[in-house]
């Protein structure tokens, strides 16, 4: 078989639940104890991820470290993990992010603590779980799972306050895209078996399959409407404030971070590979829709009170930009969609993290409130004006790389959607820039304000890390656009071939049909009944 | 002279191991002054364990017994070992639910081993006659299981209901086995499945498959034949609830199946459409229903309704890889409602006076174990991965859309995302809401614990490696075809 001397993706994906069952013995009332423990665990996990990228050979498209093995073998169901270009960043960033979340967590959370750190570790082990299963049924179990701890990462520690209705929210909007995914699935498991004669989950396989375009369109809707509520795109976005601002900060860090990339990564990996005519067909639309993301999400944030949903709009905004990137289907737009990907997830996971510090002293979120803060905090005003920057795409940081390349992206295909989409970077710079004048210069107006303690190491150890990698993707992006670079191009070729093969079968289909010699091929192709 | 008709014990073997066992509760019973539940709850567990071991030799037979009456196949094995498992874990969560009530009653066991007993030979029956005094026999015990509690009126009223409305569905079943009789000459199915070919235009026959169907319907609680099942289960013992919306929903749907595919398959065309709206009905009534509720125990008994919807669908998807997924849905379902009904009946105490949801409060900070069982059984019972309900879900719906059912799949996701709300409303009360008065913390029996433990093990084992299992349902169902 075709496996790798050690699972090491098995291995980052499940050590942290590995973690899961060592928390349930410990002593919930010893808090510290519980921390250390998963901490050590999500470091295990980020060092182990750092192998996977040094093994990782940047050469080539294929994908790798491949693991296989069967699971249900009559249903051709099996256990299949890879890695390629596309999802080694976003693995990475899962993992980088985990040791970050459990630091950043320590003083935030003092209820049921042990609860919390199994749901994290819990929820890492589903996030990994989805970039690198490539069989679709393996990534439909990880994509479910992971629901559960977010479930209750919102609605136990969440904000008193609406959290029980961010939390259903949030997992209601979830599940029925995914239904309507799973029953997709379904009906491609089916056709592509009796078509080919293979029954089979193994999402490379199914990739050859060319499905016939109106099944396509089904299809393509329903993965449409999971990875769009996920994303989330323009009208499917109502859940994503609530749920970010009800969250507790680590909560909306891994949502924002990651969860939001699930709906991304799965257009790449999924949606767009298995259905490319239908995909190219909407392209039109889904960019209407981004563009129209990026500029409601940035009006939007522009006249939020509270800095979280502020920042919550933005990521509808930055999503946008990943999304018109992506439907470019060009190298530059794809790269960059990727690259915005991890970028997104830096800054704005970065962001919420510090809006979680000031909260923490201040316990409220409101801009009123504040005003002069970087007085009184000279060191959280640094990281906080470089995230901003970043967030914004100032030159040398990590967002303009990415802004930058779907830009020019885009503007060979779309260039009208482009000239709107360049405005919302300009929104951008309006709001954050404007929130953060009015959080941190001036003078102090709010007593409370005066007697705040600056950053503690151990934030400081929180965020640096990130620093770090906004300013290395800003500066020198090629370390992490080189491997990614094949892969994407090998997609569009994918994508192209596909299409064209799909294209060919549909019109011998139509002269067949002209003839009057055969049956619909496609009609032959789907299981029928009654 | 009178033919000396075949005899074959050994086939019914684990029903007669129950029978046995409930004469010998019940003679015992006489003689033990104080214990009695516990002691007959022991004879019962060691009479199941006994059945277990005769059961198995039936998995490899194939062949009818009883001049016909009775068929043993892999498909009765399978049924008979999901009764005695249904049986077994009520047995255990009993012992506790009866002593917190203060009844010591020994009848509530001789009464389960008889249902159980009836059931076997409602799933081994090849001859409608034979099925129906199963189903009898199943549910006098359970008429009287219901109003078992004394004193209480919602247990009364409950069995009052229950009997009458089962009379009368009873009543229907009759009428509709007598027009086929009338139309075929013979009860046996196979004599039926000869007699009605193909592309039937038996009128008779037709109007006895309906009549039969509408009382299939009524045990099965499928929507429009469901008005019982709420009162019912929100009024019987815990623990017996969570015994019917499995054990009695399992024999019934055995039952329906074997008849159905077996018997009637020439009116396939028919009684699929019309299970086909049953299936939608059911499944948006229940899911739908079950939103409102404030009670758990009703809020379950919908959702029992729900899923005897998604397991029509598996009937409707017809074919072995229908028919097979529905034998895998309810071993599924019946490791995870008993479980949910054990956490009830647990958390219910004495006099069933905690069974709103509201009573579920704070659940995970007093017993968080028990928390985290309950809702590994509601996340199974939503379909979450990875867990057996999950597994169920998926093999009828592939099953349905690979016989071309894509909307009949669509109602049913959408059912069941909106199932999602209510399971998920219990998790959030056990996790995310505390009472306002701190519970007293409950206590626990190892016969309890054994029970929870054997089902949250089999919900995720099943759930997770389901090979072994979704080839046993395949392979019981091949007798049918």
């Amino acid at each position: 078989m075709e496996n790798v001397s050690f699972p090491y993706l098995s291995f980052i994906t499940f050590i942290p639940l590995v973690g899961v069952a060592l928390l349930l013995f410990l002593n919930r009332h010893s808090h510290e104890l519980l921390r250390r423990v998963a901490l050590v665990f999500m470091l295990v996990d980020f060092l182990a991820s750092l192998i996977v990228y040094f093994l990782f050979d940047p050469s080539t498209a294929a994908m790798q470290l491949l693991e296989n093995h069967p699971w249900v073998r009559e249903w051709g169901i099996s256990y299949k993990m890879g890695i390629d270009g596309i999802s080694l960043f976003l693995v990475l960033l899962t993992t980088l992010l985990g040791p970050i979340l459990v630091l950043a967590s320590w003083k935030d959370i003092k209820v049921r603590v042990k609860e919390f750190l199994i749901c994290l570790l819990f929820l890492q082990t589903g996030m990994i779980g989805v970039f690198v299963s490539l069989d679709l049924f393996l990534f439909y179990v990880f994509w479910e799972i992971m629901l559960i701890p977010m479930y209750l990462l919102i609605g136990v520690w969440g904000n008193p306050a609406r959290k029980l209705y961010a939390a259903i929210k949030f997992v209601l909007y979830t599940i029925v895209g995914s239904l309507l995914m799973l029953v997709a699935i379904l009906a491609l498991y089916f056709m592509a078996g009796s078509a080919e004669g293979v029954y089979t989950f193994d999402l490379l396989k199914l990739y050859d399959f060319p499905v016939p375009i109106y099944a396509q369109f089904w299809m393509f809707l329903a993965f449409f409407l999971a990875f769009a509520i996920k994303v989330p795109m323009f009208p499917f976005h109502t859940w994503l404030p609530d749920a970010h601002t009800e969250a507790p900060t680590v909560g909306s860090v891994v949502l924002a971070a990651v969860l939001l990339k699930m709906g991304t990564y799965g257009f790449i990996r999924f949606a767009i590979p298995l259905f490319p005519n239908a995909a190219m067909d909407a392209a039109w639309w889904i960019c209407l829709l981004s563009v129209i993301g990026i500029i409601y999400g940035a009006w939007v944030a522009m006249v939020q009170t509270d800095v979280k949903r502020l920042v919550a709009f933005s990521s509808v905004s930055h999503l946008g930009f990943v999304m018109l990137g992506m439907f470019a289907m060009n190298v530059q737009g794809l790269e960059g969609s990727v690259i915005q990907m991890i970028n997104h997830g830096l800054s704005t996971g970065a962001l919420f993290l510090i809006v979680g510090m000031i909260y923490e002293r201040r316990h409220t979120r409101m801009i009123s409130e504040f005003g002069g803060i970087s007085k009184v905090m000279p060191l959280f005003a640094v990281f906080f004006m470089i995230f901003t920057l970043s967030s914004i795409g100032l030159p040398g940081l990590n967002g303009f790389v990415g802004e930058f390349l779907i830009l020019i992206g885009s503007f060979k295909v779309y260039p009208w959607y482009t000239v709107f989409a360049a405005s919302g970077v300009i929104f951008a710079a309006v709001y954050m820039l404007w929130m953060f004048q009015r959080v941190m210069f001036g003078e102090v107006t709010n007593p409370k304000n005066l007697g705040l303690k600056d950053l503690s190491t151990r934030e400081v150890v929180v965020l640096f890390p990130i620093l770090v990698f906004v300013v290395w993707i800003g500066v020198y992006p090629n370390t992490f656009l080189r491997p990614m670079e094949p892969s994407i191009k090998n997609f569009i070729q994918h994508v192209e071939k596909k299409r064209g093969a799909v294209l060919d079968m549909e019109k011998t289909r139509k002269q067949s049909n002209r003839d009057g010699s055969e049956i619909m091929l496609t009609l032959s192709v789907l299981p029928q009944g009654r | 002279m009178i033919p000396v008709p075949e005899i074959n014990l050994g086939g019914i073997l684990p029903a007669l191991i129950l029978c046995i066992a409930g004469l010998v509760v019940m003679v015992a019973g006489l003689f033990i002054r104080k214990g009695a539940a516990t002691a007959a709850a022991l004879i019962s567990l060691a009479a199941i364990l006994i059945a277990f071991w005769a059961n198995s030799p039936i998995r490899l037979m194939h062949k009818p017994a009883f001049e016909g009456l009775i068929s043993l196949d892999a498909y009765t094995w399978f049924f008979n070992l999901l009764i005695l498992i249904a049986t077994g874990l009520t047995a255990l969560m009993s012992v506790r639910y009866l002593s917190d009530e203060g009844l010591d009653l020994y009848e509530y066991f001789v009464l389960l081993l008889f249902s159980g007993a009836g059931m076997m030979f409602m799933v081994s029956g090849n001859h409608i006659l034979v099925i129906f005094v199963g189903l009898e026999t199943l549910s006098i015990s359970i008429y009287v299981l219901t109003g078992i509690l004394p004193g209480n009126l919602k247990s009364s009223e409950a069995a009052m209901k229950y009997l009458i409305l089962g009379a009368f569905s009873s009543g229907i079943f009759l009428y509709g086995a007598a027009l086929l009789y009338g139309a075929a000459g013979s009860l046996s199915l196979p004599v039926l499945a000869k007699y009605f070919q193909a592309p039937a235009v038996d009128r008779m026959g037709m109007v006895g498959m309906g009549l039969l169907l509408a009382g299939f319907g009524f045990k099965v609680a499928a929507v429009p034949f469901h008005m019982w099942t709420p009162d019912v289960y929100e009024g019987a013992p815990s623990p017996l609830t969570g015994f019917m919306s499995v054990g009695v929903k399992a024999a019934a749907f055995a039952a329906f199946i074997r008849v159905f595919f077996e018997g009637l398959s020439a009116f396939q065309v028919n009684w699929g459409q019309i299970l086909w709206v049953l299936a939608v009905l059911t499944m948006i009534l229940g899911n739908l229903a079950a939103l409102a509720q404030e009670n758990i125990k009703r809020m379950l008994a919908y959702s029992s309704i729900a899923h005897a919807g998604y397991i029509l669908v598996g009937m409707v998807a017809g074919k072995e890889a229908g028919t097979s997924g529905v034998l895998y849905y309810l071993l599924a379902y019946t490791f995870t409602n008993l479980g949910a009904f054990a956490v009830v009946a647990l958390v219910g105490r004495r006099g069933e006076a905690n069974v709103l949801i509201d009573d579920y409060r704070g659940l995970a900070k007093v017993h968080p174990m028990l928390a985290l069982a309950m809702s590994i059984f509601l996340f199974s019972l939503a379909g979450i991965p990875p867990t057996a309900g999950f597994m169920g879900k998926f093999t009828i719906f592939s099953a349905a859309i690979n016989s071309g059912y894509i909307w009949l799949v669509i109602i049913g996701v959408l059912t069941s995302a909106a199932s999602v709300f209510y399971y998920f409303r219990v998790v959030m009360k056990m996790y995310m809401e505390t009472p306002e008065t701190t519970p007293e913390r409950l206590q626990f029996s190892p016969l309890t614990i054994l029970a929870l433990s054997i089902t949250v093990t089999a919900v995720l084992y099943i759930g997770i490696f389901p090979s072994t299992y979704l080839n046993l349902a395949t392979e019981s169902v091949k007798p049918l075809f």
